[in-house]
């Protein structure tokens, strides 16, 4: 009998033997996986490798988690300089120093974040050469010159970033001002074209356009310019711009709920608040892209528009109304939590208008959410006559939904304006009569948009595409040109009755900033799925078929799961870009701060801060300071 | 309990009775499948909880009476409705579990897609057949010689058509061949329901294949028909067609 001792060593033996064996394996595996060194004299001429692939997680599902990442960082990359550009201006404009202050904020992250995305880039392009070599092959001989282009653009928007970042302090003042604002503008204008020009690689794979005649850069160009890629480019900038809203929004919610200090709220509060409207901003043109986006692709084919639409992936569709109803919330819930919080006295006035609000807002995504083909047992669908509702299925078509989604657009306009006015009284004299139009106008609009669904249903399909739809967007666009410059001069005569009170908002409203922020990433992983996958089985749509073991649509469900790993793997990147970003500026607060801490401060996040929340802080807030 | 809460409970269940019971006796209607009751309720649920978390008193109007009732506060009645709920709450969880696990002979709830993607050799085509008045008729004929059967006068209520599940199309539906390119329409008669692709199932339709019987030319004509007859447009992108 062996004892414990000769059993362990026995076993240590083994294993050793075991893993001398398995790295002899590994190298020969090595060796000969290496055809060039190995046979290169003896092997007969082979067919070029069209795929490779890898073991356990498999060439796609690993493209897709590295590709989905750096699209999301470039997003967040491309839309930061806008947002902090615009905040660059509006502090330069109105001398607030505390949108420069911001600007300057966002502006660190971009260093970081610029060279984690074009990490990201790299280890994309080496897994797509080496995975999909014949693909790659077929793109370079295409795209070659735009990849050149492409290269250059990079070294021109690095050059600039690295002035823009670096001369902040040293152009702070007069015409080095004009001078910084001028390269925020240019690294706005090279970060726009690095990322048209990629959306062209990716679109030629929808919608190709392949001439064999020409020269190179013809060729290029004429596969450039193929059908989807301006619509792309379109809603691609706006999502960007709502992108870098809500993640500045998430970024100050959390730093708010984790503040400690009446300034750092103040400060946090006020961040949460700009990122969210700029979200908002964004947001509200993003659906009319979607929809110019989509008429293109079916327009372009069928088979590609029926299958977003109506085919398989139309469930998509019924979870991007899902997250774009929590976002439309989410975003109007943060709008009126500051109306019922950072304005003192003004929750009862304003909550018979908000529940108004609220009530259209669910009965639109009660609509936009209610699908064509419903989820009915065989019972239930012979009773319905079919899975296609007789009275409820007219919501399931494009005519209700368009409706619905321009209805939640003004909704929120009317949500910020009503924001904008809260704890104002009006002094002009011709006060009333603009108030009557504003109300007038906001009406008959939403009367006219509503007329235009219900006729869109006894129309060819073509009319209502053409100019029902368009009229529709038309309108909501004419409110809000309307109504916006009428608020801004009515503000400017007003007298202010309640000033708003900064760092008052409750813990849940930081939470609501970080939802809106998840559901973006989440709505981006989604749509990032729905167009790869409408290619179905080709590579490049009609012209190199997809013959790898990979040929097929993932489930919806395995889908889901990898788009909420991505949005995790998102989300713990950004946190460590804005840790890493921000390590230095917290020590020295920490430093510059030590002992004046407020006593028995406790973040919120950490149920600290009771005093922001419950009826004694309603009935409590005129005595705050302001 | 307080009254903040059961102005809550109250509107819930009368949507849940509404949706239930109201909405599959109006006109044209029918009952409406849980999922999407669910859908409604929960869209209800976070439309209250939205409008009760608005300020602090109400968030804590709304949700004291929740939390005291579960961190124990009064006894009594409400003390032995705390251990109702303890008991109930595994019990519920139990009966969940078993009900998505166990198994049953009822096929399960599927997806199906009415109008699922053509196949690409159909994307293209367009009706090579001249619109005129004698071929919309013929295909008229030939609609009600095939067709109507089953799609009776293109509004899905043919004699038959009580016999199938899913039922025949209604044409006269905004929702059916006006949101359809002609193409599309040419696929499903030409092929019917075996050729139809896999997200097209639980339930393939019983549309014959009309290749079988019918050649290239008067299928086109039957869908000129069909459209004229239902009073619909086909989907194009040229509004000159």
């Amino acid at each position: 009998m062996m004892n414990q001792g000769q059993i362990v060593t026995n076993h240590g033996r083994q294993l050793a033997g075991r893993a001398a064996l398995l790295a002899g394996c590994a190298a020969l595996v090595a060796w000969a996986g290496m055809p060039d060194v190995a046979f290169a004299q003896e092997a007969a001429p082979q067919a070029p490798t069209a795929y490779r692939d890898i073991p356990y997680i498999g060439s796609r599902n690993l493209v897709w988690i590295i590709a989905q990442l750096h699209l999301l960082l470039a997003g967040f990359v491309l839309g930061v300089p806008i947002f902090a550009w615009l905040c660059e201006i509006v502090g330069w404009k109105s001398g607030d120093k505390r949108y420069d202050k911001l600007a300057k904020e966002f502006t660190k992250l971009l260093t970081s974040s610029y060279a984690t995305t074009a990490l990201f880039g790299g280890i994309l392009l080496f897994l797509l050469i080496g995975f999909y070599p014949k693909l790659m092959a077929y793109l370079t001989d295409i795209f070659f010159p735009s990849f050149l282009v492409y290269c250059g653009l990079f070294l021109v928007e690095t050059a600039t970033l690295y002035l823009y970042w670096y001369g902040w302090d040293a152009m702070a003042e007069g015409s080095g001002k004009k001078f910084h604002i001028f390269l925020g503008f240019l690294l706005n204008v090279f970060a726009f074209f690095i990322m048209i020009v990629p959306n062209s690689w990716a679109t030629f794979q929808s919608s190709p356009v392949v001439i064999s005649e020409g020269s190179d850069f013809a060729r290029a160009w004429a596969a450039t310019w193929n059908p989807t890629w301006w619509p792309v480019n379109i809603h691609r900038l706006i999502a960007n711009v709502v992108l870098g809203g809500y993640i500045c929004g998430a970024y100050a919610g959390i730093r708010y709920l984790s503040a400690k200090s009446q300034e750092e709220r103040y400060h946090y509060d006020w961040m949460g608040y700009v990122g969210n409207f700029i979200g908002v901003f964004g947001l509200l043109p993003l659906p009319f892209a979607g929809y110019w986006l989509m008429r293109e692709i079916y327009q372009y084919n069928q088979q590609m528009g029926i299958t977003l639409m109506g085919g398989f992936l139309s469930w998509l569709f019924i979870l991007q109304a899902m997250l774009i109803g929590v976002l439309f919330l989410g975003s109007n819930y943060y709008f009126w939590l500051g109306i019922t919080h950072r304005i003192p006295g003004s929750e009862t006035q304003y909550r018979k208008p908000i529940m108004a609000m609220l009530i259209i807002l669910l009965l639109c995504l009660g609509v936009w959410m209610t699908p064509h083909s419903l989820v009915a047992s065989l019972e239930e669908a012979q009773k319905m006559g079919g899975t296609h509702h007789p009275l409820l299925g007219v919501f399931g078509v494009m005519s209700a939904k368009m409706t619905v989604s321009n209805l939640m657009v003004l909704v929120t306009f009317m949500s910020f304006i009503m924001y904008w006015r809260a704890g104002k009284q009006d002094t002009a004299g011709w006060a009333k009569a603009a108030k009557a139009l504003m109300g007038g106008v906001l009406g008959l609009a939403a009367i006219a948009v509503i007329v235009l669904g219900v006729w869109g249903y006894f129309v060819p399909a073509i009319i209502r595409i053409n100019y029902f739809s368009t009229s529709q967007v038309g309108i909501v666009i004419f409110v809000m040109l309307t109504i916006t410059p009428l608020t801004a001069l009515l503000l400017k005569s007003a007298k202010t009755t309640t000033e708003m009170v900064w760092g008052r908002m409750p813990p849940r409203a930081g939470y609501a900033l970080v939802l809106n922020a998840v559901m973006v990433i989440l709505l981006m992983t989604l749509m990032g799925y729905a167009r790869s996958s409408s290619r179905v089985h080709w590579h490049i749509y009609g012209v190199m078929r997809d013959s790898s073991q990979y040929a097929f649509s993932p489930a919806l469900g395995y889908a889901a799961a990898l788009m909420a790993l991505n949005t995790f793997l998102f989300c713990m990147l950004v946190a460590f870009i804005f840790w890493v970003a921000t390590m230095g500026d917290k020590a020295k607060a920490a430093a510059g701060t030590k002992g004046s801490v407020e006593p028995g401060a406790i973040p919120a996040m950490a149920g600290g801060s009771p005093a922001l929340d419950g009826p004694e802080a309603d009935a409590s807030e005129e005595k705050r300071p302001v | 309990m307080g009254g903040v809460l059961v102005r809550p409970v109250i509107l819930t269940v009368c949507i849940y009775l509404f949706l239930k019971f109201i909405v599959p006796n109006l006109p044209h209607s029918a009952p409406l499948p849980s999922s999407l009751i669910f859908l409604y309720l929960m869209l209800t649920t976070a439309g209250i909880v939205i409008f009760a978390t608005l300020s602090g008193a109400s968030k804590d109007a709304f949700f004291g009476p929740i939390l005291r009732f579960l961190t124990g506060e009064g006894g009594g009645a409400l003390s032995s409705a705390r251990y109702l709920v303890l008991a109930l709450f595994p019990l519920l969880v139990g009966w969940q579990t078993y009900g998505s696990t166990a198994s049953s002979d009822a096929p399960p709830g599927e997806n199906r897609t009415i109008h699922p993607a053509p196949p690409g050799e159909y994307t293209g085509l367009s009706n090579p057949v001249p619109k005129t008045l004698d071929n919309i008729n013929y295909g008229k004929g030939l609609y009600a010689s095939r067709c109507s059967p089953c799609h009776g006068n293109f509004d899905g209520k043919g004699f038959a058509a009580a016999g199938f599940t899913p039922p025949p199309a209604n044409f006269k539906d905004p929702t059916t061949i006006a949101m359809l390119q002609e193409s599309y329409l040419f696929w499903r008669i030409k092929k019917g329901g075996v050729g139809l692709p896999v997200e097209g199932m639980p339930w393939k339709t019983a549309m014959p294949r009309w290749e079988l019987e019918m050649s290239d030319e008067d299928i086109w004509k039957v869908i000129m028909g069909e459209y004229d007859g239902a009073g619909q447009k086909p989907r194009t992108w040229d509004e000159s067609e």
